[in-house]
């Protein structure tokens, strides 16, 4: 699995970061997302892809 | 046998979530996926501002690509409008007269822009609930020095207000409210937020709207209602040329009072309860078979307990997904009948859960950023903590019969924000809610 943002596009919600954490975090400054790493284990690609659903600004695109 | 094709009905956040999850949790049948509008499936937040303010275009808001939505193998009907549902057989109608039995339907239709008797048809007044809409105000809007009056001071007027002051028009927010978005976030914010307004050159009025102003088609002018009787509760408009005293002048009037569930296809079938938004139980199932979700469902939150609709945008994201696994559930239950259901689907069903989301939403105008966890709306308690009254940094809380049930922050740190969402995720005795949101609200 690989991940990518359109980061300018988030709107700072922080779902991703509940749903998956080892994953995603916001920025301190405007919360905008920052990715921990774009190619998670197995363990993590269920949190990841409902982290893709939920996010309301469509920000994550994951390739299976 | 093949089996019956799924259905989602509303081709939008919500049912965008319901038609992937029904394909991430194994269904491999057949999958409709029915839009009233021409365009493929796109995000609404940024059409009343990055649209709105010309800084996106269109494509930016498509929720998915077309591979994602290709690997979804839909069999994708849009500028279609279901007309009909008969609950007992799942059988939906669509306007083009073709008739779909299906195995179940999950129903995600929206809501729809209200707007005002006398509005029709007069050029430059514009509803701002579709793609198509916003297009259309911003085309509008070209140029500066427009002179735009709002009629309604909830969330979408505020920030298509804030939209329009920052590309140089002249703006004017009319509200029966005397607050913004009071009924949202209480009275305190709302003065906040009136503030900020202020502070950027809106020029705020609390009043119903009497009428419309036109000449030769066009609107010149928003008529108030300011002489008729006080607290009447609603928007009292009349045709063009009757009633009210003041009047706005206006190129350009952006109808913002709120919407209507889109119930209306569903017609009167008894065994769907359609006021205010489709009844749901916990699951987000309104009847056997047919589930719904996003904006039009009012379900019974668990957590909550009783009946909400929200329209926000988690919100949608997130029902969608939960309707889908309740409504595999229910059919891979229901299969021992002998439908061609196992067939279609792979893996193991899902179990049903109640939904019971943490509810989310934000708003951002100007330089401001709301966002709110729990319940905001019907408090009967709200405490507010103005931490920085010109940088509109502030936290509030809502309570509801002794417990704490919603919180609020406007320009708080993303850490901190998260921090209040732990705070309410449940209802919480009130006092224990304050301390522990001044806790999290301490550091930093």
């Amino acid at each position: 699995m690989k991940i990518t943002l359109d980061a300018d596009k988030c709107c700072a919600a922080g779902q991703c970061v509940l749903v998956a954490p080892e994953v995603f975090d916001q920025r301190d400054e405007d919360g905008i997302v920052v990715l921990l790493d774009a190619e998670p284990p197995a363990d993590q690609h269920e949190a990841v892809r409902e982290a893709a659903a939920i996010c309301p600004a469509a920000v994550i695109e994951v390739h299976e | 046998m093949t089996a019956r094709p799924l259905a989602v009905v509303g081709a939008s956040a919500a049912g965008l979530a319901a038609a992937e999850a029904l394909r991430r949790l194994g269904w491999r049948g057949p999958l409709t996926l029915i839009g009233d509008e021409p365009h493929l499936p796109y995000d609404r937040p940024p059409l009343s501002k990055q649209l709105l303010h010309g800084t996106w275009e269109p494509e930016r808001l498509l929720l998915r690509g077309k591979d994602q939505l290709d690997a979804l193998a839909l069999d994708l009907r849009l500028g279609t409008r279901a007309t009909g549902l008969d609950a007992a057989t799942r059988t939906l109608t669509l306007d083009n007269g073709e008739t779909l039995a299906c195995a179940g339907v999950i129903i995600a239709t929206g809501v729809a822009a209200r707007t005002l008797p006398g509005a029709e048809g007069l050029t430059g007044v514009h509803t701002l609930r579709t793609l198509d809409d916003a297009l259309a105000l911003r085309a509008r809007l070209t140029g500066t020095g427009h002179r735009l009056v709002i009629v309604g001071n909830g969330v979408l007027g505020c920030e298509a207000a804030a939209v329009a002051r920052e590309l140089g028009h002249d703006v004017t927010l009319v509200g029966v409210e005397p607050i913004p978005m009071a009924a949202a976030v209480g009275t305190e914010i709302g003065e906040l937020l009136a503030e900020e307004h202020r502070a950027h050159g809106v020029t705020l009025h609390t009043a119903a709207v009497a009428g419309f102003d036109a000449s030769g088609g066009a609107v010149t002018g928003v008529r108030l209602a300011n002489e008729g009787p006080p607290g009447n509760g609603g928007v009292a408009a009349g045709g063009a040329g009757t009633g009210g005293s003041t009047r706005l002048p206006a190129d350009t009037v952006l109808l913002a009072i709120g919407s209507t569930p889109a119930v209306g296809w569903l017609g009167d079938d008894p065994v769907l309860d359609t006021s205010d938004g489709l009844r749901c139980d916990a699951y987000c199932g309104a009847a056997p078979g047919i589930y719904a979700a996003g904006d039009v469902a009012r379900w019974e939150h668990p957590v909550h307990g009783r009946p909400v609709r929200f329209e926000h945008r988690m919100n949608a994201s997130e029902q969608g997904m939960a309707a889908a696994r309740n409504m595999l559930a229910e059919l891979a239950a229901a299969d021992a009948a002998g439908s061609a259901f196992a067939d279609a689907f792979e893996g193991a069903p899902p179990e049903r859960r109640p939904f019971a989301p943490v509810p989310y939403f934000w708003s951002d105008q100007y330089a401001v950023k709301l966002q709110a966890y729990g319940l905001t709306t019907g408090a009967d308690r709200v405490e507010t903590t103005v931490l920085d009254r010109a940088g509109c940094r502030a936290v509030a809380l809502y309570g509801r019969d002794g417990h704490a049930v919603g919180v609020l922050a406007a320009g708080l740190p993303p850490r901190q924000v998260r921090g209040l969402r732990a705070v309410i995720a449940a209802p919480v005795p009130w006092e224990e809610a304050r301390e522990r949101v001044r806790a999290a609200t301490a550091a930093g």
